[in-house]
């Protein structure tokens, strides 16, 4: 599975601390991370909330700054990798402009970034066909599903082509069948577009399912106290949920979060 | 048409309690009347009659007023300076052009508020301060100043408008365009946007429910200053102007036509607004 002649980190963390100042004193959200990820890895974060996953994941999109510790993206710092614009974010809700069309939508990174009209619209096309939303694009966000919506949000992230995909619990507020097969998109997408994904989660047969690399973490404060380089083969239907291996790894994830949780709850 | 049978019955109740009330406060003129003249004072409905048919009342009947506002809007050429609706176009431009004033103050100053740090501290206590002042105070100061630099007739009013209208226009774009949660903004983030972007494309939009709600309270303000700004002038022309001579010779008629010709003026002007609001809103996909 890993193949170290052609994997380059693409996100490097070393020694990562991040502490909130907050009314009540500091917080710890993250002490003392260790993390590489390679090119082409799609890694999951699981956690109880408070494990500090989505601070790792905006500190990787500069959204928050770290307080200690080195961290780069593409041998960047975060702050230049955004400026490059080397990744797209999806947030846990869509936030589709009300006012824009769906394809309005997936224009506004590219209208930001200026690309020409009819690169727009050839990207548009292209991203909606890749989530399978081909043919929505006149509609307005109300006139869609949740899970359209999430949908649609994904294809706003990949219509700029950024090499790095960064989502948020992005199937956190959907029902267990849209989720099941919005995981399995997911999965098509990133066999056909090789993108580097970071996804955070907190259920584990998603983490399970999606990732080549399982980061589990605990809270207060916020570490990292197990990686799971996933044996699973690339290609995974659903019911590969039912394999002996899958459980496997899901009894590891359970093990790592019990035992991370200690004495605290 | 669910809704005629209950505004009808609430309608019909305040005529009921007009009429009843213009009985109540009448009735004195018509004993005074009477005593003077040393004979019995009308009783049962020839006194009622009486108290609604005076030319002076103290509460003018609905019908009167109703006769009144009829009459001189449109028994009368719109050039005469009898006729309401020459009054009321003196107010209405006023009103507009204040109003205009007013919204562009209002929206230049929640940008600057929204971006510049200094003007976040410090406009908002002078602006809510300019609020607390009475406008009648003010405004014979606006007339005058204004005045002795060349300015009269349509801008002093205007000015006055606009001083009233900025205010609720202020007050709902800083709200609008800070209405985008904390997930619009970092999402603007990762796309490496710039202000301008920002506020083009996610501040102003989002901003547009909130940016009408002030304007129909900014049209309601701007008329309010208008009248209050055809005072002091010594009743030349405007509906401040009919209230003001009808107070001056005691035609409660007129004052109560006038009146209920601003109300009605202020109720058309903010029902556009409304209209105009619904078909933006639409065209933007933020009605349903």
């Amino acid at each position: 599975m890993k193949d170290t002649a052609t994997s380059a980190p693409v996100i490097e963390a070393k020694n990562l601390n991040l502490v909130f100042e907050t009314g009540d004193g500091p917080v710890q959200a993250l002490k003392d991370v260790n993390l590489t990820i390679n090119r082409g890895d799609f890694v999951s974060f699981i956690g109880p909330s408070g494990c500090g996953k989505t601070t790792f994941l905006r500190a990787i999109a500069a959204l928050e700054t770290p307080t200690g510790g080195t961290l780069t993206v593409n041998g960047m710092t975060p702050d230049q990798a955004r400026q490059a614009r080397a990744y797209g974010y999806v947030f846990q809700a869509a936030g589709l402009y009300p006012w824009r069309t769906i394809a309005g939508n997936i224009k506004l990174p590219l209208e930001i970034m200026g690309f020409s009209k009819a690169e727009q619209d050839e990207r548009v096309n292209r991203v909606l066909e890749l989530v399978e939303l081909a043919g929505f694009g006149k509609k307005f966000p109300w006139q869609l599903s949740g899970g359209m919506q999430q949908r649609a949000s994904i294809a706003r992230a990949l219509a700029f082509d950024a090499d790095i995909l960064l989502m948020d619990e992005p199937f956190g507020a959907l029902d267990e069948i849209v989720r099941d097969r919005l995981n399995e998109e997911v999965l098509k997408l990133w066999a056909r577009t090789g993108k580097t994904i970071g996804f955070v989660t907190h259920s584990i047969p998603e983490a399970v399912y999606l990732s080549t690399k399982i980061v589990v973490m605990s809270p207060r404060p916020g570490r990292i106290t197990d990686v799971i380089d996933s044996p699973l083969p690339k290609e995974r239907p659903l019911d590969i949920r039912d394999s002996r291996a899958f459980i496997e790894i899901a009894h590891r994830v359970r093990e790592g979060l019990r035992a991370g949780h200690g004495d605290h709850e | 048409m669910r809704h005629v049978l209950p505004v009808l019955t609430v309608l019909i109740a305040i005529i009921a309690l007009w009429y009843g009330a213009a009985v109540g406060l009448n009735r004195a003129w018509v004993y005074d009347q009477a005593s003077r003249a040393g004979v019995e004072p009308a009783s049962g409905l020839a006194l009622v009659a009486e108290t609604w048919n005076q030319e002076r009342p103290v509460l003018p009947a609905p019908h009167q007023v109703a006769g009144e506002l009829v009459k001189t809007t449109f028994g009368m050429a719109p050039t005469s300076k009898r006729s309401l609706v020459y009054h009321g176009w003196v107010t209405l431009s006023a009103t507009l052009l204040g109003f205009v004033m007013g919204t562009v103050l209002g929206i230049l100053l929640a940008v600057g508020i929204l971006h510049n740090r200094a003007m976040d501290m410090s406009v908002m206590p002078w602006a809510i301060a300019s609020q607390t002042i009475p406008i009648l105070a003010i405004a014979p100061m606006i007339i005058v100043v204004l005045n002795s630099v060349g300015l009269q007739g349509l801008v002093p009013k205007a000015i006055i408008s606009a001083y009233l209208s900025f205010f609720p226009v202020v007050v709902g774009m800083v709200k609008g365009l800070r209405s985008p949660d904390q997930m619009q903004l970092d999402l603007l983030k990762t796309y490496n946007a710039s202000a301008g972007a920002a506020f083009w494309k996610l501040r102003l939009p989002a901003s547009m429910p909130y940016l009408f709600t002030s304007l129909k309270v900014g049209m309601a303000a701007s008329l309010v200053g208008a009248i209050v700004g055809e005072l002091p002038t010594g009743a030349v022309a405007g509906l401040g102007a009919r209230l003001l001579s009808g107070s001056y010779y005691g035609q409660t008629v007129q004052i109560w036509a006038a009146l209920f010709a601003a109300a009605i003026v202020a109720a058309g002007m903010v029902m556009l607004i409304g209209l105009m609001e619904r078909r933006t809103l639409r065209k933007m996909g933020m009605a349903r």
